[in-house]
């Protein structure tokens, strides 16, 4: 995830040119082919980073070939994606109870703050019930700000695991 | 993880502001609820009211109200204006030694992973779960049903 930080303390930002209109309907949905390139532009317009074949293979992997174990969906207002999230059920990984794993969310800056957040993750986690897990993590750079406050602000706290590194030797 | 008392107040005290934001409340009524003198905790709001977030009000009752944002103030700076957690003491001087230094990394680990945690909860989170914990008010209508 990016380190884009926005722990500003200016209320919600001015109306955006390309924010979707306030009260615009929002839609959660299964991702489709046809939305990867608005993802990719949404994923390139966050990270910097233009990941045409990450974002094909991935889709690959969770849109098309799509279970209850894999969910790639996306937020859409007024027929335009604004947002995507990405996340697994896995079995007992490291001895932990299957749990479903968020490990991407992302939504366009100019429809940030007006809940669309909120709404991808509030979606993934019914499809996770749906899958029978009763639990959802996701794994989160401690310096990125942003993201941090808002998964906490969806009631998330630390999970009791820590995670490791190291670099390797060459 | 220990706070020093005034910033462990400092956050007690925006807990109570960020939970009633209309309200005016004098120093006297928070220092009775958490046992402390009405001293030291004008010292603490005064420190807040300086930092904006809180507005000091006069007049026959006196005392303070929230004028922050909840949703974007977090713990972490709140306590920053009482103390810095990374702070640590210089060790006997001259050259730290191995020792010294392999502790310092992970005291610093530790430090990185408490000012994440603070820097990421804001008064508003920390609120909602405090009215979650709250035993939910029975509805009167449902307090009036037969048992
Ligand atoms: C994190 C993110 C998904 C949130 O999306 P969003 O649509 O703005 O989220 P919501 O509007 O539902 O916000 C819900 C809450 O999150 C918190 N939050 C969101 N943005 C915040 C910010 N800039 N500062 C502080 N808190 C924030 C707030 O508590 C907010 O509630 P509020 O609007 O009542 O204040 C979005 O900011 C984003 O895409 N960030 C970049 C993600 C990234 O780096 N992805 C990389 C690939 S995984």
């Amino acid at each position: 995830m990016s380190n884009s930080r926005g722990n500003d303390r200016s209320p919600r930002p001015a109306a955006h040119p390309e924010r979707p209109p306030d009260g615009a309907a929002v839609i959660t949905r299964p991702a489709q082919a046809g939305d990867l390139d608005a993802i990719i532009a949404i994923d390139a317009e966050v990270t910097g980073i233009e990941k045409t074949d990450y974002w094909y293979e991935l889709f690959q992997r969770y849109g098309a070939s799509r279970t209850r174990q894999r969910l790639f969906l996306v937020a859409e207002t007024e027929g335009a994606v604004q947002g995507f999230v990405i996340g697994e059920v896995r079995d007992w990984e490291f001895g932990s109870a299957p749990c479903g794993w968020v490990f991407g969310i992302s939504v366009r800056p100019g429809a940030r703050l007006a809940g669309l957040g909120t709404r991808l993750l509030g979606a993934i986690c019914d499809g996770f019930r749906y899958a029978g897990v009763s639990q959802v993590r996701t794994l989160v750079a401690r310096d990125n700000a942003l993201v941090l406050s808002f998964f906490r602000s969806q009631g998330m706290m630390a999970a009791p695991v820590i995670t490791l590194e190291k670099a390797l030797e060459p | 993880m220990k706070l020093q008392k005034s910033t462990l107040l400092a956050l007690y005290s925006m807990m109570e502001f960020a939970r009633y934001p209309d309200r005016q409340i004098p120093a006297t009524e928070i220092a009775d609820k958490y046992g402390v003198s009405a001293h030291h905790l004008s010292k603490v709001l005064r420190e807040l009211g300086r930092a904006g977030l809180l507005d000091s009000l006069r007049g026959v009752r006196g005392g303070y109200r929230f004028s922050g944002n909840a949703k974007r103030v977090t713990l972490l700076e709140v306590i920053e204006l009482f103390e810095d957690i990374g702070a640590r003491p210089d060790g006997p001087g001259g050259e730290a030694s191995d020792t010294e230094r392999a502790l310092a990394s992970v005291l610093s680990e530790i430090d990185e992973i408490a000012k994440a945690t603070f820097g990421s909860i804001t008064l508003d989170v920390l609120v909602k779960q405090l009215e979650m914990r709250r035993p939910r008010a029975v509805s009167t209508e449902l307090a009036a049903l037969p048992v």
